[in-house]
């Protein structure tokens, strides 16, 4: 293991400017990815730059006309427990209840889960299904992209040196909604996912055909990834069995899993489908007005094989 | 290059000179000598360095020391009153929640946590609570009893 020096910023600008200085310097806010990277050797930087200090960036809001707009520090913890996430965005608040354990969400920020670009990330799938847009900030200004086009690859990142996301932003909910993540993992704790889906529906009326569908896989790609061939299959459909079953296989074809310690690709493609069908079946349940309270998503967000 | 640290460890407030890649955890066993809190697997997975950062339960082997300045940490040497245990230790000790002992520490810390937070938890909670710490001897039965017990003799020890 290298020693580093350690930096503390107090303002953006400065984090910017003190980034600049030096390439060998890394970022950390909950450093809980850092610290595991660090100790394995794999990451050997001159100095870290923590961010945590800077005021600003770790706030929650939420406004039915703009939706939600979270600092880059909100804890994970902050996001599972918090009510107006739990209400308007339950695949988050879910997400957010099966990452790691309590003492990790404490520290483990949303921007930390995102810039680490694991196809894994837990809050991943949910952030791609629920439409968040990424701010940026760095030495050319400021510029924001959905997160979609933010995430490259496995740690992989759109951003530039010196650059940081300070923010997201999640569109408001359409009436008549509902949503559901489920991960599969090997336990059911203190596990990373072999497969997550989480599904976002809404139903014209309440009961009539999808008006919106949106559905996004984790660890089934180089990134988290849309389903959209199967999202297309349910838009302006009646949502019956046979069509939630044929979208669920068409989210299926479009998982490029890989072989791994949690999973072969095949067993991964099968469970793909089983989460597809699962999530949505549930959503469609909620945007009907099926009462799910966080206990029951709580308890439904996790499928383990232990 | 060592960085001045400022904190409060167990009510007691400290000024200490900690390298900048020491872990909090590095700091309270190996340079504090408060070996109460104790090393399992030193990723974050098993739970056994829990303490209470600000009130919140946290892997200390995952916290750079630095993070903590101006911060209050609490430990497991931190519970007791006087000569008096903390009633999660208390009901620890009377329901058989502890075998080997080397997850206990952490297992009373997230329990404090949870109480802080949720001082009427249900069985689920608890579960979901303690899931971050790893136990291989008492199969959680014991410790899950425990801390419910502990939840209905706190108000009565105006805890």
């Amino acid at each position: 293991m290298n020693r580093f020096e350690y930096m503390e910023a107090q303002t953006l600008p400065e984090a910017i400017a003190l980034l600049g200085q030096d390439e060998g310097t890394r970022i950390v806010a909950g450093a809980t990815d850092f610290l595991v990277r660090w100790r394995q050797g794999v990451w050997k930087p001159h100095a870290v730059l923590t961010i945590q200090r800077i005021p600003g960036l770790d706030g929650v809001s939420y406004d039915p006309v703009t939706g939600l707009s979270l600092g880059t520090l909100v804890t994970i913890r902050q996001m599972e427990l918090h009510p107006l996430i739990r209400a308007h965005y339950p695949a988050l608040s879910q997400a957010a209840s099966t990452f790691a354990g309590v003492q990790i969400r404490n520290l483990a920020t949303v921007g930390g889960n995102i810039c680490n670009a694991s196809p894994a990330g837990d809050t991943l799938p949910a952030l791609l299904a629920y439409e968040t847009e990424c701010h940026l900030s760095g030495p050319e200004g400021e510029r924001r992209l959905p997160l979609e086009s933010f995430l490259l690859g496995p740690g992989r990142t759109v951003l530039r040196p010196a650059e940081l996301l300070v923010a997201l932003r999640l569109p408001p909910p359409t009436p008549h909604s509902g949503a559901l993540y489920i991960k599969h993992s090997p336990r059911s704790a203190m596990d990373i996912s072999a497969v997550g889906v989480a599904s976002v529906v809404t139903l014209e009326g309440g009961d009539g055909v999808c008006q919106e569908v949106r559905i996004a896989m984790g660890a089934v790609g180089p990134t988290a990834l849309r389903a959209r061939s199967a999202e297309a299959l349910l838009r302006g459909q009646r949502p019956d069995t046979a069509l939630i079953q044929q979208a669920a296989r068409a989210a299926m074809e479009e998982a490029r899993p890989i072989d791994d310690i949690r999973g072969t690709a095949r067993n991964r493609r099968a469970i793909v489908e089983a989460l597809a069908g699962r999530t949505l079946r549930s959503a469609i349940q909620m945007a009907q007005g099926t009462d799910f309270p966080f206990q029951t998503q709580r308890a439904l967000a996790v499928e383990a094989t232990f | 290059m060592k960085q001045v640290l400022r904190l409060t460890i167990n009510s007691e407030p400290y000024e200490l000179l900690v390298e900048p890649y020491w872990s909090l955890l590095d700091l309270l066993r190996d340079h504090l000598h408060l070996t109460g809190t104790k090393r399992g697997c030193d990723e974050g997975d098993c739970g056994a360095c829990t303490v209470l950062l600000q009130g919140k339960t946290v892997t200390s082997c995952m916290v750079l020391a630095l993070h903590a300045k101006d911060k209050e940490v609490i430990t497991v040497e931190g519970l007791v009153r006087g000569d008096k245990l903390h009633p999660v230790q208390e009901a620890f000790v009377k329901d058989g929640g502890v075998q080997c002992g080397y997850c206990t520490p952490g297992l009373i810390m997230s329990a404090v946590g949870l109480l802080l937070e949720n001082p009427h938890p249900t069985e689920e909670d608890v579960r979901f609570g303690i899931g971050g710490n790893l136990c291989r001897c008492t199969g959680y039965a014991k410790v899950v009893q425990a801390i419910l017990k502990a939840a209905e003799a706190m108000p009565a020890a105006g805890a």
